[in-house]
């Protein structure tokens, strides 16, 4: 089954009188459970399309089909509300709450999550397994934020990602600000992730190693696929 | 978003910057305080001034000799005097008149003993006890019989006694000599200490016929003092004992602007002072609403530096799924809750120093409910009207920009 469908996906960006043209018409599919890496040099459109896989922003032209639903012109509430749903964030520079501890950083999601009505018990448990899924030590659960390392900060991170049941997890360049070695860790993450829970995931970055983890590389190059 | 998360989102925003959160809280604290404390300074002001007039009778109307109306002025110029026989129609004709004081006033030199000062004499009628309320230190008050029998007797005023017979003493049974004549002195008043426009301790009260005999010779008076049963009458009375001179005065065409006597009542006094403490309540107020008003901005300068440090966070919820009025609900609410904390230990220091100026004795403070009511909705208008734009331009924030944003 597709859970991803683009079709076509166009974005030009306007200002004044000047039109840039980004993406100029980009058409895959991934199917669930895939482990699939966008890669492409920067300027490629590869962030361009990355916000709009995660719904962040809309394509000018173009269909984009999740989870069996058109969601290429919503409005903003819609779009944060699918966000919600639907969709997992792990960003480059981590983005964790400070001076949060590690279970409420995770917890988060729950609270801009309409559709289910947890109890904070309930909430507590989803967060721990999605933390024990993540590979994040337990005897840290309830650190601050800001007393981890990079790595741990990631695999926070992705247990935030992970906690709403998510359909698709977008991981923009994860292993950005980290060394090689954690890097391998983060990414080995993913990997078992998508292997022992079936959970797909889109993994963006401009370095072939960090691609190679995946099972299938899209690679994009002046807003076309040049390969698939 | 449910309630319990938002506060819980709420509290922890707040706390994260502890200082930063005292610090705009104690500008609110501040503001609602000296709106609380001025407004019940001011109030305190207004009940002092009115009991203070209250105190000179509220239902008090005052007739004296002369106009006041910018034409001749004084007893002299023309016009006829007020006498006893005015006084005695006015409470024979005018119905709702309760008591009519007859008063003739001069200042005369006063001996006992060695002691010599000069002071007040007021000739006057029982009534008059009744009208100024006037209470007894030791002896009693001119009666009736010796008005009739032009008794030389005399009241002191405290004042008076302390001059003549030294502080605190008992100069009952003892004489003074007031203009060549030898008085007998049955009585001392309790002090009511000065209000306004004579200080009734420092007087000699005798009655009207002795002073109308001895002292001035004739039977014009200084002034004629009348109260009526209810306040509401006043008016009223004051119409009809105007038509009842103008008549017994013959001026012609009974014109009030030719007469030759004036009145004036205390509930006109009462409104002239409540107007002008009413407005100095208002520029009081008007001074701590502006600390309020630079709370209010200290609010905003907070919300919006926070927006701007927390811009990050801001894309990463966007990202995560909150909706634009997640975030503005959420900024709204720390600054709600930032001017309802101030607002709450504004209430509680205003209240507190409006106590110690109470206590200091400078001034009788007094906090209405009004006050409070107003500080509450007061701050919380402000930090709904200075929250909203720092919490607009949050929930505005592009949360791709808002992400990279460094």
């Amino acid at each position: 089954m597709n859970m991803i469908s683009l079709k076509n996906i166009k974005k030009d960006y306007s200002s004044g009188d000047l039109t840039t043209k980004v993406l100029h018409g980009i058409s895959f599919d991934i199917q669930e459970g895939e482990f699939v890496a966008i890669m492409g040099p920067s300027g490629s459109g590869k962030s361009t399309l990355m916000n709009i896989l995660g719904l962040l922003d809309t394509p000018t032209e173009g269909d984009y089909i999740l989870d069996g639903k058109n969601v290429s012109s919503l409005s903003d509430d819609e779009q944060a509300r699918i966000r919600a749903q639907k969709i997992g964030f792990v960003f480059q520079s981590f983005n964790l709450l400070p001076r949060t501890s590690v279970l409420r950083n995770v917890m988060m999601p729950f609270i801009y999550n309409k559709s289910e009505h947890l109890s904070t018990k309930e909430r507590e448990e989803r967060a721990k397994k999605a933390l024990s899924a993540a590979g994040f030590p337990e005897n840290r659960w309830h650190n601050l934020s800001s007393h981890l390392s990079g790595g741990q900060i990631q695999r926070v991170a992705i247990a935030r990602a992970l906690v709403n049941n998510p359909v698709l997890i977008l991981a923009d360049e994860p292993t950005g600000n980290l060394d090689s070695k954690t890097s391998d860790i983060v990414l080995k993450t993913f990997q078992e992730l998508n292997r022992k829970e079936g959970r797909t995931i889109i993994l963006i970055t401009h370095e072939h190693d960090v691609a190679a983890y995946a099972d299938r590389c899209i690679i994009i190059k002046d807003g076309v696929i040049s390969e698939n | 978003m449910k309630i319990q998360d938002l506060v819980q989102e709420t509290n922890t925003a707040l706390f994260a910057n502890k200082s930063r959160t005292f610090l705009t809280v104690l500008g609110i604290v501040i503001g609602i305080a000296s709106v609380i404390i001025m407004l019940a300074i001011g109030k305190g002001a207004q009940n002092e001034i009115q009991s203070s007039i209250n105190s000179l009778g509220s239902n008090l109307l005052t007739v004296i000799p002369g106009t006041s109306r910018g034409g001749p002025s004084g007893t002299g110029t023309g016009g006829k005097p007020l006498t006893i026989a005015d006084a005695n129609a006015i409470r024979d004709k005018i119905l709702l008149v309760d008591e009519v004081s007859p008063e003739l006033t001069t200042r005369s030199q006063v001996v006992a003993g060695a002691q010599n000062i000069n002071t007040t004499i007021t000739g006057i009628v029982p009534e008059y006890q009744k009208i100024k309320s006037i209470d007894m230190e030791i002896g009693i008050f001119i009666t009736e019989g010796q008005n009739r029998n032009f008794s030389k007797v005399a009241v002191l005023g405290p004042t008076v006694r302390d001059s003549l017979f030294g502080i605190d003493s008992n100069p009952v049974g003892q004489k003074v000599r007031i203009n060549a004549n030898t008085y007998t002195v049955i009585g001392v008043t309790k002090s009511k200490g000065g209000s306004g426009f004579s200080n009734p301790d420092d007087m000699i009260i005798i009655p009207l016929s002795t002073a109308a005999q001895y002292l001035s010779g004739g039977d014009s008076l200084s002034s004629i003092s009348v109260t009526t049963v209810e306040t509401e009458d006043l008016k009223q009375v004051e119409k009809e004992i105007e038509e009842l001179l103008l008549e017994r005065h013959a001026i012609r065409n009974r014109d009030p602007e030719l007469a030759d006597f004036s009145t004036f009542n205390m509930a006109d006094l009462s409104e002239a002072a409540a107007s002008v403490t009413g407005i100095f309540s208002l520029l009081l107020g008007s001074v701590a609403g502006i600390s309020l008003l630079v709370g209010g901005i200290g609010i905003m300068n907070m919300m919006l530096t926070t927006v701007r440090e927390r811009t990050r966070e801001i894309g990463l919820r966007k990202a995560i799924g909150a909706r634009s009025k997640d975030i503005s609900n959420q900024f709204l609410l720390e600054s709600v809750l930032i001017t309802c904390i101030g607002g709450i230990f504004g209430i509680i220091l205003g209240v507190g120093v409006a106590q110690l100026i109470t206590l200091s004795g400078i001034l009788t403070t007094s906090v209405s409910l009004f006050s409070i009511i107003l500080a509450l909705g007061v701050s919380a208008i402000i930090g709904i009207g200075f929250g909203y734009y720092p919490a607009r331009r949050a929930a505005k924030l592009n949360p791709i920009e808002a992400l990279r944003y460094e």
